[in-house]
């Protein structure tokens, strides 16, 4: 993992002395709200429904166990016992008084963590796949190169302030579970056939009012061109993108507006100027960045295969569990754990104080001390071995953490909706819960199959609605809740944007509707091969919807 | 006209709070300062201004209100929410006391 150096402690405590200080004239009245709020939200800090809420970048998904339980003890001495993990690897607190978050961030600061670049229009905490360094197809670890680029956009004088957000997303695998194509910038790190490294680059893509996938402008970008690369598409955004228009002001307007061709031509022409600047990446940096994220000396554990294959066998909740949450690791003695924040009938990404200090000390004795968190809003054992697995799933029962529902109907994608959020027009988390709760029967659920439902309470898309195999969003209508449903978007390596059905349903009626909706795909399946996504990419809409509002008459 | 009443959120933890009738700042709707015209309305958002002037509150609001069975009601359910708190069960609960991890 990546350690502090002396410039990143520096860095770190600079600011949260800067920011203590900022709190102090603010409650002393010294500052207006006008002249704090943005400072506290390049802090991380938001203002609820009711509370402030206080958002901690997790850089690319990886916590230590140290790092886990500081955030356990933080949820339970500033917090109401608890933290939300979200669709951005991140943690959110949802009830820190303002007077208390300097602390927090000196308790963070402690543990090499901090609330920057988590708000603002920011180039924002870099995200990657939640199986890096561990899942058996990847080409090559995407972090450190996450890594390099947060160290350059962190306060990055020319970048912070920007028309708006900027997010980026790296991913080292063909298979895309970094969801890169829905992001500003998306990087696929691959080889070329000479086996060097460099990235497919995707610019453009994102959800909220205006979804778009995003586009890809260069196949192999040498991986010592990444900064320069980078640069030359955020400063060509930074000159042309709409600051008139919040709601046209993300690069995916600015792509879509110019063309595509026109805006890679000035990216390019950008970039030729810094390509052999102080931007070019020495083999050296990267080496020394790289080292950070060795992959861990993982001892041969061969007897594991005959252990877990007679305790699957013993047990066939176990067996459940490991089928569904636990995926190849590039070692053939060990797995991916993929701890479900699912349980049924629960918040999505909710862990109480007590759960994060389990997931730790099981990290730190079977898991070589290393935790991810997706932004499916689970968390990721990375390296345990088959051995073990029976030890960390009986551990992970103790606190109901053993949901073995990865990737299946009931694992949800909720943000926090009206229940917290003040841009929410309707609340997510109840739909997710009922719809947990109505197929949360194990039987049930596995006959379905992989099926990812993803739901946000309004347009801005935090629950990633519009690439939800299912997707549900919440509006307001005439004082009531109203939910849109969308299908067949997905946000892997074939990024697709919903469809929306057509009316909306009460809150009452939406459940109902999935049902309906699932009952159909089982019915119209070729197979249990065939799952939800790839049967609607087969027949289309009209069964669904037919099924949601009845025959469509063939005259209109 | 609608009822209205003036909320905020308290500067110091961001709790949501309510402009009492007697002037204070309240952690709940009962009891609040009613106002059933414009006059009163303009009293209510010049005391919202010199509220958030005095950094006692911020994000201040005039909402609509019904009275329902003797209580207020706030006509959006966003300002029920508001009031009311998550309507979920967010606080988690304590493992069972003999579930000690002893596995290990």
């Amino acid at each position: 993992m990546y350690r502090y150096d002396e410039f990143d402690h520096a860095f770190v405590a600079a600011r949260v002395e800067q920011f203590k200080d900022q709190v102090q004239r603010r409650l002393s009245g010294e500052l207006t709200e006008d002249q704090f709020k943005p400072l506290r939200l390049m802090n991380g800090v938001y203002l609820q429904l009711h509370a402030y809420m206080l958002r901690v970048a997790v850089p690319y998904g990886t916590l230590s166990a140290k790092q886990m339980r500081k955030l356990g003890s933080i949820a339970r001495v500033y917090d109401r016992g608890y933290g939300h993990f979200t669709t951005r690897q991140n943690i959110q607190y949802n009830w820190p008084a303002l007077g208390d978050i300097p602390k927090i961030l000196d308790e963070l600061a402690e543990v090499e963590m901090h609330a920057m670049q988590t708000s603002g229009n920011c180039i924002r905490n870099v995200t990657a796949d939640h199986f890096a360094g561990a899942a058996a197809d990847e080409v090559a670890d995407p972090r450190p190169f996450a890594e390099i680029l947060r160290q350059w956009s962190s306060l990055h004088p020319e970048f912070s302030f920007l028309p708006r957000k900027f997010k980026i997303a790296v991913t080292g695998a063909e298979h895309d579970r970094a969801a890169i194509q829905t992001h500003d910038i998306g990087l696929h790190l691959k080889k070329n056939a000479a086996g060097e490294l460099g990235f497919g680059v995707y610019i453009g893509g994102g959800q909220g009012r205006t979804p778009m996938v995003a586009k890809n402008i260069r196949d192999f970008l040498p991986a010592e061109d990444l900064l320069s690369y980078t640069t030359a598409i955020v400063r060509v955004y930074n000159l042309h993108g709409r600051r008139d228009n919040k709601y046209k002001a993300r690069i995916k307007i600015l792509v879509h507006e110019t063309g595509t061709e026109e805006l890679t031509r000035q990216i390019e022409a950008e970039w030729r100027a810094l390509k052999e600047s102080d931007l070019k990446l020495p083999q050296g940096d990267i080496n020394a960045i790289d080292t950070y994220f060795r992959p861990p000396v993982l001892p041969e554990r061969p007897e594991g295969w005959g252990t877990l294959a007679v305790a699957k066998r013993a047990d066939a909740g176990f067996a459940a569990w490991v089928d569904q949450n636990v995926t190849p690791h590039r070692h053939p003695d060990y797995g991916v754990v993929t701890i479900s924040l699912k349980p049924i009938g629960g918040i999505p990404g909710d862990a109480s104080a007590e759960q994060m200090e389990l997931v730790a000390d099981i990290a730190e004795k079977f898991s070589q001390d290393e935790i991810r968190v997706s932004h499916e809003q689970n968390l990721v054992l990375p390296h345990v071995a088959l051995a073990d697995l029976r030890t960390v799933y009986d551990l992970l029962l103790t606190d109901g953490l053993a949901t073995a529902n990865a990737g299946l109907i009931t694992d949800i994608i909720a943000c926090p909706g009206l229940d917290y959020c003040a841009l929410a027009n309707a609340r997510s988390i109840p739909v997710a819960q009922r719809i947990s709760e109505r197929f949360g029967a194990p039987a049930r659920q596995s006959e379905i199959g992989d099926l990812k439902i993803k739901i946000s309470g309004c347009i801005n898309a935090c629950g990633h609605h519009h690439v939800g195999h299912i997707g549900i969003l919440g509006v307001e209508k005439k004082g009531e809740e109203l939910y849109q449903i969308t299908l067949g978007g997905s946000a892997d390596e074939i990024t697709t944007v919903g469809e929306i059905t057509g009316r909306g349903f009460s809150s009452e009626e939406v459940v109902d509707a999935i049902e309906k909706i699932v009952d159909t795909y089982l019915g119209l399946r070729t197979g249990r091969q065939e799952n939800f996504l790839a049967a609607y990419r087969r027949v289309g809409a009209a069964p669904f919807k037919e099924a949601l509002y009845g025959p469509v008459s063939r005259a209109a | 006209m609608t009822i209205k009443v003036l909320t905020a959120n308290r500067l110091t933890d961001g709790e949501a709070v309510w402009l009492g009738a007697d002037g204070e700042w309240r952690e709940t709707i009962e009891g609040a300062l009613l106002a059933r015209d414009a006059e009163a309305v303009a009293a209510l958002e010049s005391a919202g201004k010199a509220a958030l002037g005095a950094n006692l509150v911020v994000d201040v609001n005039l909402i609509d209100v019904e009275e329902r069975g003797g209580e207020l009601y706030p006509l959006r359910l966003r300002e029920r929410i508001r009031l009311s708190g998550p309507t979920i069960d967010f606080e988690p609960r304590k493992k069972p006391e003999n579930s000690a991890v002893s596995a290990a």
